[in-house]
């Protein structure tokens, strides 16, 4: 089965999509070897959801969002591996937000790592996980030349083997 | 979010790109792929249904330890439960984003 990657889009949505090219300068293949067994291997999330802890952490910046529509908030977000749903808040104006909030493993599925992990099936989880807001200013800028290269350098310190990305 | 993935590949870690958008990902090089026909906001299935979000992990696991290749995608063969103009409905915002909200004013104007 091929999924149909438009299927729950606007359809007025659907050309700006299909038509996606890569970025000025990212038209190249990237690629790391993943060298470990995967039972032997640290494994770290990223979502684009826009969590934070909401007692400890500021929100994504959603009011500059309303008031400068193409503006996102480009900064991230380090979460402990063991974050509790209730210990989460959520700045995303794109998405319904509830899901997410009833059950954060269905954007970050950091408890399903853990359950994982301690079957054998992966070696374990990185201490932290990270959290970045999806949508962003054309372009990308920030993202590439500060929140990449912070993300990248962060999960090198926590000894991650490989990342599993899921934007919402 | 691809272009995460491939500054993140670059710097030395290899990454696995899970989305409703397989299509897209694949346009812009993201190195791993892995394909959801889900709803937007729900890359691993729905609330509470860990048999989902479990084959949606672990099918992400095996293809980041076991493509060998920049551009592997795998498509994962699971039907989302709501009828599709449902869950069209469901994903939504209560109130349109800002950028949406503004090309339709635009639109009006």
């Amino acid at each position: 089965m091929l999924v149909d990657s438009y299927r729950f889009l606007p359809r007025s949505f659907v050309p700006m999509y299909a038509n996606a090219q890569p970025l000025d300068g990212e038209d190249e293949p990237v690629w790391a070897d993943f060298v470990p067994r995967l039972a032997d291997a640290r494994i770290a999330l990223v979502t684009s959801a826009g969590l934070y802890l909401k007692d400890a952490q500021p929100s994504f910046d959603g009011e500059r969002e309303r008031n400068e529509p193409t503006w996102g908030d480009p900064t991230h977000r380090v979460l402990p591996s063991d974050v509790a749903s209730g210990a989460l808040g959520m700045m995303h104006l794109h998405v319904n937000n509830a899901d997410v909030l009833a059950d954060h493993n269905i954007a970050l599925p950091s408890a399903v790592l853990d359950e994982l992990a301690a079957e054998g099936v992966v070696g374990g989880s990185t201490a932290h996980h990270v959290s970045v807001m999806g949508y962003q200013q054309a372009g990308l800028d920030v993202w590439r030349q500060e929140t990449a290269p912070a993300i990248a350098a962060l999960l090198r310190d926590e000894g991650a083997d490989g990342v599993v990305l899921a934007p919402v | 979010m691809p272009v995460l993935a491939r500054r993140i590949e670059a710097a030395g870690i290899p990454t696995v790109t899970v989305t409703m958008m397989p299509a897209t990902a694949e346009q812009v090089l993201a190195p791993r792929v892995v394909g959801v026909e889900f709803p937007f906001g729900h890359p691993f299935g729905q609330p509470g249904d860990r048999a989902v979000q479990r084959a949606v992990l672990t099918t992400a696991l095996r293809t980041l330890a076991g493509a060998s290749r920049p551009g592997t995608r795998i498509d994962i063969d699971l039907e989302w439960p709501q009828p599709r103009g449902e869950a069209y409905k469901a994903w939504q915002p209560a109130e349109p984003s800002p950028i949406v909200a503004m090309l339709l004013a635009g639109g009006r104007g």
